[in-house]
């Protein structure tokens, strides 16, 4: 099937965010140890309609974000500072019962993993049912008639035959879809997808991809899409953030990202994936050392220790001089004090990265 | 193609039986992994294997080593048939031929610093010229793989996932093989990582002279890394051609499937590629499909033949092998091919998914890729 690309614009955008995350925190706590922050200060917001990705490598924070957004944190050794609003009410310091309301109802998540992420020991229907019968005044039977066609719409074959049937049963690509239907049974305002497509393969992932964009412009929902995958969100999503070290380091349009790429870490991450519509044997940039090597953030720039273009006064010893996130053009913000000009080649940034 | 191919692949088969009962084991059938193979791997060139999970590229890299025991079929590594060694002669042979595998952590024993896993080889076959001769060669090792000497008192879990990888390609190279077999060396890296291991695998080729059979599901990597590609679906090859000629004019209707389903990071080009969906799941490799195995997904089928006769590898072009019954018609345009909705109705409920029949065949569907072993 060769599927004509959707308009990006089919649904209004207008009026306020669906989503708004205002300097959030996440610190990890433990006795004995340092606490450890994963979240430093992230600041996003979402419209109706609208697909914002989240970028980065393992340990840059993205899933720990979606966590606390949608309030899954352990309260015990976890403090969550900032603020979370949905159509503007405040999620941060939510009472259970409250935020219980609402996940599910208004906020959904897709998670990584479809086979742990299911009760394995109770049938898809069940659990399907289980959603609209938490959150709509709805009879088992009207329940279990809507599952069906929920099943349906994300194409799984055969749905009233799916319901009887346990996770094991399904393949990968299935219960990824089953996640979704259990995820948008109750047309939520907000949909978060953490890394969706990981666990699957190309041709499944393509299938997936497709669904999250037809439910994205049929229902106007907002889409958080967390992932690694360059390739992924250059056909997603509309706005990326690029994640290191549990702050964004750059925003923009992805038009705008993959074509300029500003930010250091994101040219390079560009120049490393090899690409399927570029020159073979073209040479991989890699960037250097790995993501172990930082600094923190309170000392200038934790890329700085594996950028190329880092400079003297990226790394300060002196605390308090965090590489401030910056207005950078329409429609853009940068963290970083040395980035890359254009015009020249985004290869070149980390041209000098040879393997440490 | 020139003279012998260090490694040659005739009609490989590896077929692992599935086991029913409490008491006695009934076999009740076989899941064919692979279900006969050829191919050829010329000296210093690398071969990469691309498919999705569950097609058997991983077990076919484990047969030509014999960590699992093809069921029929030969392997013929620099003149000899592997699959006919054993015993000394067979541990011999595998000197020349190692593997680097997936999750660097999970291979690479945690109570063995890195000296003792990269002098371990070397201790096996009586190389390097005793104790000191070792300690010299393990720190060249180090060296060639980008590793400061400091590792070698160091433990697995106190490197990163690409340097274990190193460590694992270290230790594979170790030996100075003339085949290494990399399966899916890359997929569990992040990606600025993976660059890394990309480009130090490339270094050691051209240093070393080796000759790589690379086995990873990322068109785009193997892409990058391979002189020959082949494609394999459902325990076959269906398409084997260079690397160039594959990317540039994919013939079979699963490679050309497979690579409209790669992301490409440039919003230029996603909005205007082509994508072909496919419908459905990959069918039970326990029941594979009559005919063509590719036909119940297949958005180009056809009502005669596809269905029942079992279509041959035949070349099209220099090098350029694929195993269709329809290839210049496609190639051609003269055929259209169907939406994955129009596939899914007229095969009606046929496909199945993957797990629904056996539940044992599971792992092949979530990107596990490890082979099932009942014994």
């Amino acid at each position: 099937m060769i599927i004509e690309d959707v308009p990006p614009d089919a649904v209004d955008r207008s009026g306020r965010p669906v989503l708004e995350v205002d300097e959030l925190t996440v610190t990890f706590r433990r006795r004995g140890e340092q606490p450890m922050r994963a979240v430093d200060g992230v600041s996003f917001a979402v419209a109706p309609g609208e697909t914002v990705g989240l970028v980065g490598e393992s340990g840059c924070g993205k899933s720990v974000t979606s966590l606390a957004v949608m309030g899954l944190l352990p309260r015990r050794g976890v403090q969550v500072g900032g603020s979370v609003r949905l159509d503007g009410r405040e999620l941060v310091g939510a009472p259970d019962r409250a935020l219980r309301e609402l996940r599910g109802a208004d906020m959904a998540m897709v998670f990584q993993d479809p086979l742990s992420s299911l009760n394995p020991t109770v049938p898809i229907g069940t659990q399907v049912t289980e959603v609209l019968l938490e959150h709509r005044d709805l009879s088992r039977k009207d329940a279990t008639a809507q599952a069906t066609d929920l099943l349906d719409r994300v194409g799984i074959p055969d749905p009233a035959r799916r319901l009887k049937e346990y996770p094991h049963q399904l393949s990968g690509g299935m219960r990824q879809r089953a996640l979704i239907a259990m995820a948008l049974a109750c047309r939520p305002r907000l949909l978060i997808a953490d890394e969706p497509t990981t666990a699957l393969d190309v041709t499944i992932q393509a299938q997936i991809l497709e669904l999250l964009r037809e439910l994205v412009v049929d229902s106007g929902t907002a889409l958080v899409m967390i992932t690694h995958d360059l390739g992924v969100v250059a056909g997603l999503c509309d706005r990326v953030h690029v994640m290191y070290s549990g702050k964004i380091i750059e925003s923009a349009d992805r038009h705008e990202l993959f074509a300029r790429p500003r930010q250091p870490y994101t040219g390079g991450l560009l120049a490393s994936v090899p690409r399927l519509d570029g020159v073979r044997g073209a040479p991989l940039h890699p960037i250097r050392g790995s993501a172990r090597d930082v600094i923190p953030w309170a000392e200038g720039c934790a890329f700085a220790p594996r950028c190329d273009h880092a400079q003297d006064d990226c790394l300060t010893e002196v605390a308090g001089s965090t590489v401030p996130l910056e207005y950078d053009g329409p429609g853009r913000e940068l963290r970083c004090r040395h980035p890359l000009e254009y015009p020249r080649s985004p290869a070149g940034a980390t041209a000098a990265g040879a393997a440490r | 193609m020139t003279a012998d191919p260090l490694l040659r692949v005739e009609g490989l088969q590896v077929h692992f039986p599935i086991k029913r009962g409490v008491f006695v084991d009934r076999t009740v059938g076989h899941v064919r992994a692979v279900d006969g193979v050829d191919l050829a791997v010329e000296r210093g060139s690398t071969y990469g294997l691309v498919g999705e999970s569950g097609c058997g590229k991983s077990t076919l890299g484990r047969a030509v080593l014999r960590l699992v025991e093809p069921t029929a079929g030969q392997v013929w590594f620099d003149g000899t048939d592997v699959a006919s060694l054993s015993g000394e002669p067979l541990r011999q042979m595998r000197r020349r031929m190692q593997m680097v595998f997936q999750d660097p952590l999970g291979s690479l024993d945690p109570r063995q610093d890195v000296e003792s896993l990269l002098s371990e080889p070397l201790h096996a076959h009586g190389l390097g010229g005793g104790k000191a001769g070792i300690a010299e060669r393990v720190r060249t090792l180090l060296d060639a793989v980008g590793l400061p000497s400091a590792a070698l008192r160091r433990y697995p879990h106190e490197f990163s996932g690409g340097q274990r990888q190193r460590i694992g390609i270290a230790r594979a190279v170790a030996l100075e093989p003339d085949l290494l077999i990399a399966d899916e060396p890359v997929s569990a890296l992040d990606v600025s990582v993976q660059a890394q291991v990309l480009n130090l695998l490339e270094e050691l080729q051209e240093r070393l002279g080796l000759t790589y059979l690379v086995i990873a599901h990322d068109l785009a990597v193997v892409r990058h890394i391979s002189d020959v590609v082949g494609v394999m679906y459902l325990g076959s090859l269906v398409e084997q051609a260079p690397a160039d000629d594959l990317y540039a004019q994919p013939l079979h209707p699963y490679t050309r499937a497979l690579m409209s389903a790669v992301p490409v990071p440039d919003p230029v080009v996603e909005e205007s590629r082509e994508r072909i969906l496919l419908a459905g799941d990959l069918p039970s490799p326990a029941d594979p499909p009559s005919g063509c195995r590719f036909h119940t997904r297949c958005p180009w089928r056809q009502e005669t033949r596809c269905d029942d006769e079992v279509p041959v590898l035949r070349e099209l072009g220099t090098g350029h092998l694929v195993s269709c019954h329809w290839a210049e018609e496609i190639r051609d345009g003269v055929l259209t091919p169907r939406s994955a909705e129009e596939v899914a109705a007229t095969m009606g409920v046929s496909i199945r998914a993957t797990g629904a029949e056996n539940p044992e065949s599971d792992a092949l569907v979530q990107g596990l890729d490890a082979p099932i072993e009942r014994r």
